[in-house]
């Protein structure tokens, strides 16, 4: 098993490198004067000189790809020209929004996804399959922000005089605060990592008050990310499924299956023990593979629900055309993705002794 | 589509059927499914209306009827932007709109009506150009193997690493804003999924008997890739060249949705939403209307793949 992680590990290195490489060469490569770029109008020879000599731009290009992996190895992405701070500090305060997010989709896709997928194998054209089948085949391709918008108007404006009515955007009713944990610890004057962990954990809003108990303010973050998970998670639910339910269709045409069946066994263990079990690892490989979709469809539902994390960061840095911020963005959700899908890889180990071996 | 399959007696499909190519049996396997049948339906119609869009369209997409009209006048009730259909009981002192008009107002419906042209040009054209390149790339790696193989396709991994509309927004960054622009972005981060498909089935082919006597017999390798391999891997292309097109006019529509995409005054339907979203309260046709007719877009094209898949999937040949 731990020769099995190793080589997972060690096949990753290379895709991580590449990933930095394209994320560097994007910037250089493609046409456009950076200098230009940032400073716009006000991009005179000599604004530019110095610009460039700031950010390393004057150093020949390999140089300029060995200071940026420097950089990167202490854990810093730059600057950004518009904000005037590193973009680390504002990954900080940017991403615990869209990893809350994204983790109540996917939670949110996986649980339904694979319900409705073993309910429609089970029962093999019955209504609920065919309900099901049709609901995810629209379900893929309903575009985010479309889904997004009609949940609002559904659920802020039609509903709005009942009891179901649920919060167009942001992340908690007007009146309703919440003390970063930093401050409530004592912990303003610090510095460093430790503050980065702090300050991080902190803004996920539905974690810290688990933590600090404020159940008030807990209903209300939630609340405020039923619409938002709902948009972002119904492409996955429906692929997961979609997936479910024709591996499981798969495993339950399969000889031990039969011998399960004939033994006497229950229907339900049948299906849960024997089937659901063998028909589980591609489902998962779609449920890894489906974070990438749902980092970007952030991008979309953050805009829509008017959430400040990575994906409003993304388009700000975008009409602002704040390269570092895009640059250091798309990198991180890109080692994101990838460590996410090690994970998985490696989790089939664990799922499938067989794949071990090989 | 519209005459149902002749009944085969069982004679018929014994040894005294006759042999058929493979694109009748698909064109027969697709005809029966369902699913691809809604697919090409859809499809059809997304065809006809982008065809037919200056017959079908009531007025010019981009001119602010309803400003000439005064409906946008101040102090005109807003309720005069609204739907109005003349057959459903809408007064015919009104104008006629059938989706309303815009926040510029214009008349909702011809947009809608012209934003399929847009849809239906820039999904054939991004993965027009991601399955040329993508071919290319791919058959290079696979027919030529060794280090080739291993940069062209260590490349591809590299890109498929990325969350494909986050790639894609980035390179929008550099290359600034517009519609070419995002399509190209799109198109260049679906190259690798189509270098992958095409290496497969290259791998697959390369060693056939058919191949290996044409190569003793002389042919070019330029000629064995053309002639004889791309034929017989054009399958898995086309299925996933058909979803891949539902991917593009998403992820194209998503990104003229946040403004990187298709540039006003341009009538395509993810601009559109994303021009007039603050209206959503006061007119949510303006949303819905495009919302639909890009979902169903995608829809057909999402079910005529997955059927394209299934018809073409020897394993579930009959």
């Amino acid at each position: 098993m731990l020769r099995f992680i190793l080589r997972r590990l060690l096949l990753t290195i290379p895709v991580l490198f590449g990933i930095v490489f394209v994320v560097f060469a994007l910037a250089r490569v493609l046409p456009g004067d950076p200098c230009v770029a940032a400073l716009q109008e006000r991009a005179t020879p000599e604004a530019c000189a110095l610009f460039n000599a700031r950010y390393g731009l004057d150093q020949p290009i390999p140089v300029q790809f060995v200071i940026y992996l420097g950089d990167l190895s202490h854990g810093d992405l730059g600057n950004s020209i518009s904000q005037g701070r590193p973009v680390s500090e504002i990954l900080i305060e940017r991403l615990p929004v869209t990893i809350e997010l994204t983790l109540f989709a996917l939670t949110l896709a996986t649980i339904l996804g694979i319900t409705l997928g073993v309910i429609s194998a089970s029962r093999r054209n019955s209504a609920v399959d065919v309900g099901t089948m049709v609901g995810a085949n629209l379900g893929v391709s309903t575009p985010v922000f479309v889904l997004g918008l009609i949940l609002i108007w559904i659920f802020a404006v039609v509903l709005k005089n009942t009891p179901i009515v649920l919060p167009p955007g942001g992340r908690l009713t007007a009146g309703v605060s919440i003390v970063p944990l930093a401050e409530s610890w004592g912990m303003t004057g610090q510095h460093g990592a430790l503050r980065s962990l702090v300050d991080f954990v902190s803004n996920m809003y539905v974690v810290h008050s688990l933590i600090t108990g404020q159940w008030g303010v807990l209903g209300d973050a939630v609340r405020h990310l039923i619409l938002p998970a709902v948009a972002l998670g119904t492409i996955p639910l429906s692929i997961i499924a979609r997936m479910t339910r024709s591996s499981l269709l798969d495993v339950l045409g399969q000889d031990y299956i039969r011998t399960a069946r004939a033994k006497g066994l229950g229907e339900r263990g049948v299906i849960l023990r024997h089937g659901l079990r063998n028909a589980i690892l591609p489902v998962v490989t779609v449920i890894g593979l489906s974070l990438g979709g749902l980092l970007a469809g952030a991008v979309l539902t953050e805009s829509i629900f008017g959430l400040s994390g990575i994906g409003k960061m993304i388009t700000d840095g975008v009409t602002g055309r704040d390269y570092a911020v895009v640059q250091g963005l798309t990198l991180v959700t890109a080692v994101i993705y990838v460590t996410v899908n090690l994970v998985v890889d490696i989790s089939y180990g664990f799922l499938d002794p067989r794949i071990r071996l090989q | 589509m519209s005459t149902p399959p002749r009944a085969v007696t069982p004679a018929e499909e014994g040894l005294a059927a006759k042999p058929t190519s493979l694109w009748t049996d698909t064109r027969r396997n697709i005809l029966r499914q369902r699913v691809a049948q809604v697919g090409l339906l859809l499809l059809g119609l997304l065809l006809a209306i982008a065809v037919a869009a200056p017959l079908l369209a009531t007025s010019n997409p981009d001119a602010a009827v309803g400003v000439d009209e005064g409906l946008m006048a101040p102090g005109a009730p807003p309720e005069l932007r609204g739907p109005c259909i003349h057959l459903l009981g809408c007064p015919a002192s009104r104008p006629q709109h059938f989706f309303g008009i815009d926040r510029n107002g214009r008349d909702e419906y011809s947009r809608v009506v012209f934003g399929s042209r847009v849809s239906l040009l820039v999904g054939l054209a991004t993965v027009g150009f991601a399955i040329v390149i993508g071919t290319l790339l791919g058959s290079i790696a696979g027919y030529a193997g060794g280090w080739l193989d291993n940069v062209i396709m260590r490349l591809m991994d590299v890109l498929l690493a990325f969350p494909s509309l986050i790639l894609a927004i980035a390179m929008v960054t550099v290359l600034g804003p517009g519609l070419v622009n995002a399509a190209l972005a799109i198109g260049i981060v679906a190259i690798p999924v189509y270098a992958r498909v095409m290496r497969a089935s290259v791998l697959s082919i390369k060693e056939r008997d058919f191949v290996v006597a044409s190569r003793a017999l002389g042919e070019s390798a330029r000629g064995i890739l053309m002639r004889r391999i791309l034929p017989n891997a054009l399958t898995p292309l086309i299925v996933v060249g058909t979803l891949g097109i539902a991917g593009a006019i998403l992820d194209v529509a998503a990104l003229s949705f946040l403004g990187l995409g298709a540039q006003p005054p341009l009538a395509e339907w993810g601009s559109m939403i994303g021009q007039d979203r603050n209206y959503l309260i006061a007119f949510p046709y303006l949303i819905i209307t495009p919302g639909i007719a890009l979902s169903l877009s995608v829809l057909g094209f999402n079910l005529l793949g997955d059927g394209l898949r299934d018809a073409l999937d020897p394993r579930l040949n009959r």
